[in-house]
């Protein structure tokens, strides 16, 4: 298991779950969950589960897929992005148009009928744009709304969008070798950048109400929240498992081997003939499509996406789940996405009781960020493999530590020391 | 015999610093040559010209039967082009196995794609088993690297080099944390491979490149001062004075 690349046999190749264990385990407990969830909710099940909490479960499996997509690019290719959540918002918002345009075409056409005539299409797509847009004090419909009325063209567009704008700006970065921090805190602007532009109304994305309403999905009549909550769930976990194989696919190959080189020692990678900035470029947009597609199954849930779901903290946030659950294996960041979010999800429900302390109360909402700015700060120091690193425990893997002696039985040997300069 | 690399009038200057001056060199396709020179004397700066790490002012470094230039190339390019480069401390991914470092350095088609798709073969993986066994790390192929012994490094680093089949092998101070004993290995594989290749050896040890037997060329401020056998850049008088005359 450890860093998913298992051992190869010699010449013969084995079969991928046999290389990776981890990988069907993942995929059992996947299926156990959502088994499990299902047979729990209101609508295929015992009702134990509230339709809220299965969106909740739902959403979190979408964050699972979008730490994935983080542990690729952190984790295995050493680029700390902390743009991430942006173009997984962006998924977002392009499904969401569609969700929101067709469901006020079923309400407006409805509308109309009531008139007696049947509508003019011209009529119909007025009525939309003056529902949708009022709130903006505007009542014609943006050009990047044209292809709203289709789903698989919003969808492509959900994907392409993020997938075109990462591969641009990482063209930029990482032709002229950004690396390191610097990178990071150019990933943070394009975040930024992006988050400001979309709260202004002439954005063509309604400013900061965002879209809402996403929980309606068009065509299906009055399907009830709880059935819709359960498919959804489904359909996140279809998406996570297949995301997850086929990044234990891409990791577990060379393709993971070059990559964790450029992680360590990029200039190496070079010299050895291996175009580095390519693979970025690579790697940096095949994660924002993955992130994407996380966030078109994740707003659907939530119901409502704004410019503040862009904001830069919540691409910081995705670095803490990864971090606090192992970066450089797919499972410690799922775990990590999960049992985080979930908290977090928890703390700031408000649902808590506050703890009196004297003279004040620790009211968990306002001190969760701290406690988890604390527990970041802990993995870092004390346990840079995360939660993951817990599992390295069981099968006895531990780093060399030779406690500063010879690093080989060779006279020549470097001392540990020494290699280290 | 024409040059397989010939590098004709080259400058490098850092902030006003002229580490390579005027400097001009050539080795044939299958020859073994040593650089020696004092400390500063440019032998990394001239290896990091010819592999596109360090763009020169001035000059021109062609390769090749057609003598293309490397000088509008990358790192990555340049090294797809046959040149392979081993640095002064041994640099190989410690978080990986032995093999999957010689399988990140074996020669193969580098886009992305295809080593997406990149599955081993039984030929690659005999390849792989007997470039560890070349290089004695035959029953180490599943350890990960950073628990090799300095010394195993270094040879790895070589069996890195030997897979990607290089036709002009820059190798930056070898000898450097090597016992007696491999260091003898080491001089013999290098003759060796100078049979079928270029092979350039940049090094301090007198005892180490008198082994080698072969030419040598002398640096000194960024420019060639003497070249030829050691005996005869031994003799020479301006030789003694800068370099071996301080001992
Ligand atoms: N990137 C750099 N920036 C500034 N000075 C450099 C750089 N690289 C090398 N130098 C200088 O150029 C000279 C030659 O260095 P180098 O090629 O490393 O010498 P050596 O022959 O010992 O390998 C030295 O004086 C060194 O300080
Ligand atoms: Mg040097």
């Amino acid at each position: 298991m450890g860093d998913g690349a298992g051992p190869r046999s010699d010449g013969k190749s084995k079969s991928f779950f046999a290389q990776n264990p981890s990988a069907l385990i993942f995929i059992a407990f996947l299926a156990a969950f959502t088994l499990i969830v299902t047979l729990l909710s209101e609508a295929y099940g015992v009702g134990f589960l509230s339709t809220s909490f299965v969106k909740t479960l739902g959403k979190t499996l979408c964050l699972c897929l979008v730490a994935l997509a983080m542990d690729l690019i952190w984790g295995y290719a050493g680029i700390l992005s902390l743009g991430h959540m942006a173009f997984f918002a962006l998924g977002g918002y392009m499904i969401g148009m569609w969700l929101m345009y067709a469901r006020t075409e079923e309400i407006v056409v409805q509308a109309l009928a009531q008139g007696g005539l049947p509508a003019t299409p011209e009529e119909v797509s007025q009525g939309i744009a003056t529902q949708i847009f009022g709130v903006v004090g505007s009542s014609d419909l943006p050009a990047i709304w044209a292809f709203a009325h289709s789903l698989p063209l919003q969808l492509l567009l959900a994907l392409a969008v993020p997938g075109v704008l990462a591969l641009v700006f990482g063209w930029l970065a990482f032709r002229s070798r950004v690396t390191g921090v610097y990178l990071s805190i150019l990933t943070q602007a394009m975040t930024l950048a992006l988050a400001l532009y979309l709260f202004q109304n002439d954005s063509g994305l309604r400013g900061n109400n965002g879209l809402s309403g996403l929980q309606n999905l068009p065509g299906l009549g009055d399907a009830s929240q709880d059935l819709v909550s359960v498919w959804f769930l489904w359909a996140s976990a279809l998406a996570l498992g297949l995301g997850y194989l086929a990044l234990a696919w891409v990791v577990s190959g060379k393709f993971g081997s070059v990559i964790r080189a450029i992680r360590d020692d990029e200039a190496r990678v070079r010299f050895l003939g291996y175009a580095v900035e390519t693979y970025k470029l690579f790697v940096f947009t095949l994660t924002a499509v993955i992130a994407a597609l996380a966030g078109v199954l994740y707003y659907p849930q939530a119901g409502i996406i704004n410019p503040a779901e862009l904001a830069p903290i919540a691409s910081i946030y995705l670095a803490v789940w990864v971090a606090i659950g192992g970066r450089g294996r797919l499972y410690g960041a799922v775990i990590g996405a999960a049992f985080v979010s979930l908290l977090s999800s928890l703390f700031t429900s408000g649902r808590l009781p506050d703890i009196p302390l004297g003279p004040v109360a620790l009211n968990w909402v306002d001190w969760w960020l701290v406690i988890l700015g604390l527990a970041f700060v802990a993995v870092t120091l004390l346990a840079p493999k995360g939660i993951g690193g817990l599992f390295d425990r069981f099968q006895h893997i531990r780093p060399p530590d030779r406690k500063g002696a010879a690093l080989g039985p060779n006279d020549g040997a470097l001392q540990e020391q020494e290699a280290r300069e | 015999m024409s040059a397989l690399l010939e590098v004709s009038g080259v400058s490098v200057t850092f902030d006003g610093f002229r580490a390579i001056n005027n400097l001009s060199f050539s080795i044939g396709p299958a020859e073994l040559r040593a650089i020696i020179g004092p400390n500063g004397a440019g032998k990394t700066t001239f290896m990091d010209i010819v592999t596109g790490k360090t763009r020169p002012d001035a000059g021109r470094v062609t390769f090749g039967e057609r003598s293309i230039s490397l000088l509008g190339m990358n790192e990555a390019r340049i090294a797809r082009e046959g040149i392979g480069r081993k640095f002064q401390r041994p640099t190989v991914f410690e978080d990986q196995t032995v093999e999957d470092n010689l399988i990140l350095a074996l020669k193969a088609n580098r886009s992305p794609w295809a080593v997406l798709f990149w599955r081993p073969k039984a030929a690659d993986m005999d390849r792989v088993q007997a470039l560890a066994e070349e290089v004695g790390l035959g029953d180490q192929l599943h350890r990960k690297s950073g628990e090799l012994s300095h010394g195993q490094k270094q040879w790895l680093e070589i069996a890195m080099l030997l897979a990607q089949e290089p036709r002009l092998l820059l190798v930056d101070e070898p000898a450097a944390g090597m016992t007696p004993a491999e260091r003898e290995q080491t001089t013999a594989l290098l003759v060796s491979l100078a049979k079928t290749r270029a092979v350039v050896v940049v090094e301090h040890d007198m005892e180490f490149i008198r082994r080698l037997n072969c030419r040598v060329t002398v640096l000194h401020e960024g420019s060639v001062l003497a070249e030829g056998s050691l005996d005869h850049v031994t003799r020479d008088p301006q030789v003694i004075a800068v370099y071996l005359g301080r001992g």
